[in-house]
């Protein structure tokens, strides 16, 4: 394991830091695109069926198979592969938002309309936050898909951990598959538990401090 | 001057007509309940008010404003607005629930701070449950907040949507209590949505009864009680109610009972054989017309007897009477104050048409308390109560 490091510690760093560098910009254009989408489609809901149903769709898509059809649309490296991995980034937190806000009471929401709320304060002010827990399980289920699967975007020449796996399995190494799949799950873990986190202070207090 | 005016309403959904041109002028300072069965239109009236929906045709006017070419947001603000189901915002404490409003049309932070502590005293709770959550509170106190969160922006005029519905009938009558009491000392307009008759002829100053879309009758509720428009009105209002009522709105002329009488022409001799065979001690004298005169007890008869005097010469003028259309509540006032036992009912022309006994309240009041269902056959039962009341 020492050894491990020290043949390959700088490389681990670096390769680390791609991957978060990845799944991150994947993650965060998911959620900037996600959430506002969810939210509209609660206001126009003849289209959230369909909406919805498209993101489904290309949630099946296999992700060897995304990450490849992403190559002639954008070259290889790390481009294509946030695109292929914002698109996967899409669904749970679309869906999420959309249950999330649909759920929340519609009584808070003829209350903050009948008290002269815009229907943007209404969202701001009183769903959005009704809605935050169902969101960010959503976003925390995303961040732990697209971890898992920025390993893949190694494959088109993205980098990043997976790097480490596909070497390994090229070269019959298991210290290598290890060595990137472990840092894979640990940073998966980390993030989920960061996420947790949030979710918690995102989660609108209905109680007293104490009580 | 008419605060809120509304013509020819109508408001349709698909082929069946909501609310069917309802018209309606409201003053500044009444209590208007609109009550009625479900799907009657009366919510999707109230909340036409402030546009929460949209009349298919007709106009709204506040302080002769067309409603309609206003923003609907700031209308929204300027109407208090009160659900069934409370609608306290969960993540926002009772202070931010109250000043919901105030912050919207951002009245500085300390302006909302008094206001709050203003309503919450006006709620009746205490200064310190401003800092805790909806949650806190139980479903009394939450509408109670739900009640002045609608008055914290000095709203003139109040929806309320059968807001004390969830509530049990010891809270609700302290909220009607609350919301009574701050009509009557702020002078604000109340639009109340309830299928509660109870709570209808509690609060209202004027009642709105609906059914299919259509106003069946807009009166007060005493007028409501005394002549209901139809059938609907009659079963909405309840057979129990209706006998509840009668006390107050029921007439003289409706429950006075045959009177003992001769005539001012008569001799003593007739008039002591009528006292004898009807087993009373007073007569009531009218003239040959059947006008009321006076009445004569037996002591003048016995003064009298043998005298060759008529039941005119020997009769005391100086009778009480009511009239037949008089309330009945007064008629009972009058007797129990003055110590009559019984009081003679005339017509407009004089004409005596009956008497009001004791036995007669007797019968009222067991009518009142036991319900009409098990009172004793009434057939025979007057002529012997009064007879022995005057006797």
């Amino acid at each position: 394991m020492i050894a491990f490091f020290q043949e390959f510690g700088g490389q681990l760093l670096l390769k680390t830091w791609q991957h978060i560098y990845i799944s991150a910009i994947a993650l965060f254009l998911g959620v900037i695109v996600a959430i506002p989408l969810g939210v509209l489609l609660t206001r126009y809901k003849r289209i959230a069926g369909f909406t919805i149903g498209l993101a489904s769709v290309l949630q099946t898509v296999p992700a060897m198979a995304l990450l490849a059809m992403m190559i002639p649309l954008f070259g290889i490296g790390a481009l294509p592969a946030i695109v292929a991995l914002f698109i996967y980034s899409l669904l749970p937190i679309l869906r999420n938002t959309y249950l999330g806000m649909e759920n929340v009471d519609p009584t808070l929401r003829d209350a903050a309309k009948g008290m002269g709320m815009s229907n943007l304060q209404s969202i701001m002010r009183v769903e959005l936050r009704m809605a935050a827990p169902v969101i960010m399980a959503g976003v925390r289920l995303s961040a732990t898909y697209v971890i898992a699967w920025t390993a893949l975007a190694s494959y088109i020449g993205a980098g990043g951990l997976g790097d480490f796996i596909f070497n390994g399995l090229n070269l019959y190494r298991p210290d290598l598959i290890l060595g990137g799949s472990i840092p894979v799950i640990i940073l998966a873990l980390i993030v989920d538990f960061l996420l947790g986190r949030l979710e918690l202070l995102l989660t609108p207090r209905t109680k007293q401090e104490g009580n | 001057m008419t605060l809120l005016k509304m013509s020819h309403l109508n408001k349709i959904y698909g082929g069946t007509k909501a609310v069917d041109d309802f018209n309606m002028e409201i003053e500044k300072g009444e209590f208007i309940c609109f009550i009625g069965t479900s799907g009657s239109g009366k919510t999707t009236t109230m909340r036409m008010i402030n546009r929460m929906l949209h009349q298919t045709s007709g106009t709204i006017e506040i302080n002769g404003e067309d409603i309609a070419k206003m923003d609907p947001v700031k209308l929204r603000r300027k109407i208090g607005y009160v659900i069934q189901n409370v609608g306290l915002m969960p993540h926002m404490t009772i202070r931010e629930n109250i000043v919901l409003v105030p912050k919207l049309l951002k009245w500085p932070e300390e302006k909302r701070n008094e206001k709050a502590k203003e309503m919450i005293k006006m709620a009746e709770l205490p200064e310190d449950y401003l800092d805790r959550y909806p949650a806190e509170l139980s479903g009394g106190q939450q509408q109670r907040i739900g009640v002045v969160r609608a008055l914290a922006a000095d709203q003139d005029i109040i929806l309320m949507d059968e807001p004390f519905g969830a509530l049990d009938p010891i809270t609700r009558e302290s909220l009607q209590d609350l919301v009574k009491d701050l009509q009557e000392r702020l002078g604000k307009t109340f639009i109340f949505v309830t299928h509660d008759m109870d709570e209808a002829l509690t609060l209202a100053t004027r009642i709105v009864i609906m059914s299919h879309g259509k106003q069946v009758q807009v009166d007060t509720p005493d007028n409501i009680l005394r002549h209901p428009a139809n059938e609907f009105v009659e079963s909405l209002i309840g057979q129990d109610r209706l006998i509840q009522a009668r006390p107050s709105i029921t007439t003289v002329g409706q429950v006075a009972t045959k009177a003992v009488s001769a005539r001012e022409s008569q001799t003593l001799k007739e008039a002591l054989g009528e006292m004898h065979n009807k087993r009373v001690d007073t007569l009531l004298v009218t003239d040959d017309d059947g006008v009321l005169r006076g009445f004569v007890g037996i002591e003048q008869i016995n003064q009298y007897y043998g005298t060759g005097k008529e039941i005119g010469d020997i009769m005391d003028k100086n009778i009480f009477y009511v009239k037949e259309d008089s309330v009945i509540r007064d008629t009972v006032e009058r007797i129990l104050k003055r110590g009559f036992k019984n009081v003679p009912v005339i017509d407009h022309d004089h004409h005596l048409v009956g008497i009001v006994t004791r036995a007669t309240l007797v019968d009222m009041v067991y009518d009142a308390l036991w319900g009409e269902s098990d009172k004793p056959e009434k057939a025979d039962q007057p002529d012997k109560a009064e007879a022995g009341d005057q006797a």
